[in-house]
């Protein structure tokens, strides 16, 4: 990854370090940084919230839309995520098109939510054919150290879980400023969280800071639920040119379950 | 290996076997301007990749003096699939140019050639599903046509999951499978001859469990693919030698 963007001095004392299971800040390899999450980052939304880990807070919201359904799924309302990496949230983001990282993260969210079945989609239909329900998650990074992409994970699925629909009348015209108390028709059982996984050199670590991102060889982040109660990776991509062993894959297939379950007891505290 | 969650004697649309790939072909030298060239399809699946360089890289900026650069492009021809795709670079696409980059980078050494580009072209012809994996099949095979110096050969197959059966090399139909866990299609890419996985991508439902089975079944699928890489390469040595054909 862009190993440019750190000195090769602070590289080589974190990879030293992280070969001994040693980090800058005191946790294990594989240790979460404490996860706040709140909501009501906008009332205009149909649903908001914000996550914070460590120093990294990203914002999601989630807004409704009526229109057509896609000719192939006339019976399924859509889904939609995107969002920018602001120059806001860190002076490595620049204005500009979005470059790659910008496009994967929205990509990767909504592979995920829709892979679970979190969302139930045949339940967005207004009538078939002709108007549908489209959830639209935008997420915006506010600062970011490191791993963004799994705290996005968990502001899509708390602002989801937040999300009502707002008013409509007979002819299907949206009234934005008037909510109902009807929420989305989501799975209760289904939270569909990322895990990135970093390797650098023989280590693996979860959660890095952006230091420790930018010193790392390769990620592969995975998303996990829980389906009729047994766990479901519901998507993976690995990201840069180191490889992976067979052996890092399996570790981390023993190690997901655990931290998933670690992760879910923290965040049902802040998810309703 | 276990097998204890697949059931061996479901059978596919198709007719074949969970473990059966579709028929493979492979073709190298198949683009006579290209430095190197070549097609690989799984069944309806046809894939063609062309090497350009290593060559100067401009913009100046972009190079690097420690060693050249591997650039990738992939994309459908707008009737490769039955909804026309529009002409021109989607997000998928770039998205599938940038992990085929990296799916690759693993075997090829450029060290030799500072401030230099290799740049892969792919292009799928016909589509039905694994458009990614026979497209870096295809590439692998173009670059150890036109000379690069690496290290071995990259292998890719997807390898999936339809509802609890866990399957080799998926069509569209199977990709597009619905009923119980649905469909789970996991691309990929490997050192043939190394422990090292380049490419790891999937979207569905599948246990923690099933995906270390999942990457034995794509470890043994590999080893196929590189037989038929190796014998295409083989046949077009062997037609340069016999003056059939230059380079």
């Amino acid at each position: 990854m862009s190993s440019m963007e750190i000195s090769n001095l602070t590289k080589e004392k974190l990879k030293n370090m992280i070969a001994e299971g040693k980090r800058f800040d005191s946790r294990g390899l594989l240790d979460l940084r404490d996860v706040e999450i709140s909501y009501g980052v906008s009332k205009k939304a149909e649903g908001s919230a914000r996550v914070k880990i460590g120093k990294t807070e990203v914002v999601v919201g989630v807004k409704l839309q009526t229109g057509e359904p896609y000719p192939d799924s006339p019976d399924k309302g859509n889904l939609m995520a995107s969002g920018d990496l602001l120059p806001l949230a860190s002076p490595r983001f620049e204005s500009g098109p979005p470059g790659f990282n910008a496009i994967e993260l929205p990509r990767l969210i909504d592979r995920a939510i829709r892979a679970s079945g979190m969302i139930d989609f045949s339940k967005l239909v207004i009538k078939k054919g002709e108007l549908v329900w489209t959830v639209i998650i935008d997420i915006y990074p506010i600062n970011d150290d490191g791993n963004l992409i799994d705290a996005a994970s968990m502001g899509a699925v708390a602002a989801l879980k937040q999300t009502v629909f707002p008013e409509t009348d007979k002819d299907g015209k949206i009234n934005y400023e008037k909510r109902t108390s009807k929420k989305l028709p989501l799975s209760k059982e289904i939270s569909p969280i990322s895990f990135s996984f970093f390797k650098l050199g023989d280590s693996i670590i979860l959660d890095p800071t952006r230091e420790e991102e930018e010193a790392c060889d390769a990620r592969i982040t995975f998303g996990i639920s829980k389906w009729n109660g047994q766990y479901m990776l519901n998507s993976c991509q690995k990201k840069g040119e180191a490889p992976l062993t067979q052996e890092d894959v399996a570790k981390m297939m023993d190690i997901i379950p655990k931290k998933f379950e670690e992760l879910i007891k923290k965040l049902e505290t802040f998810i309703s | 290996m276990t097998t204890k969650t697949t059931k061996k004697e479901s059978k596919r649309p198709d007719g074949r076997k969970p473990e059966e790939m579709r028929k493979m072909t492979a073709k190298v030298g198949v683009i006579p301007n290209a430095d190197g060239s070549a097609m690989f399809a799984f069944g309806d699946t046809v894939a063609i990749a062309a090497v350009y360089g290593p060559r100067q890289l401009h913009p100046q900026h972009l190079q690097d003096p420690a060693k050249g650069i591997l650039r990738c492009v992939y994309d459908l021809l707008s009737f490769s699939v039955y909804d026309r795709k529009r002409p021109g670079p989607s997000r998928r696409s770039n998205e599938i140019s940038k992990v085929t980059q990296w799916s690759l980078s693993p075997a090829v050494d450029l060290v030799a050639f500072p401030n230099t580009v290799v740049d892969v072209q792919i292009y799928i012809l016909q589509a039905d599903a694994g458009t990614r994996t026979a497209g870096i099949n295809a590439a692998s095979m173009a670059l150890a046509h036109a000379g690069i110096p690496m290290k071995d050969l990259i292998c890719s197959v997807a390898v999936g999951k339809n509802d609890k059966t866990l399957i080799v090399d998926l069509t569209k139909e199977e990709e597009d499978f619905e009923s119980g866990e649905g469909a789970t299609d996991f691309a990929i890419a490997k050192l043939a001859n190394h422990d090292e996985f380049s490419l790891l991508q999937f979207d569905g439902k599948i246990q923690p469990e099933l995906v270390k089975e999942a990457m034995e079944l794509g470890v043994k699928a590999c080893k196929e693919i590189y037989e038929v890489q190796k014998k295409a390469l083989k046949e077009i040595v062997e037609d340069s030698k016999s003056g059939a054909r230059k380079k």
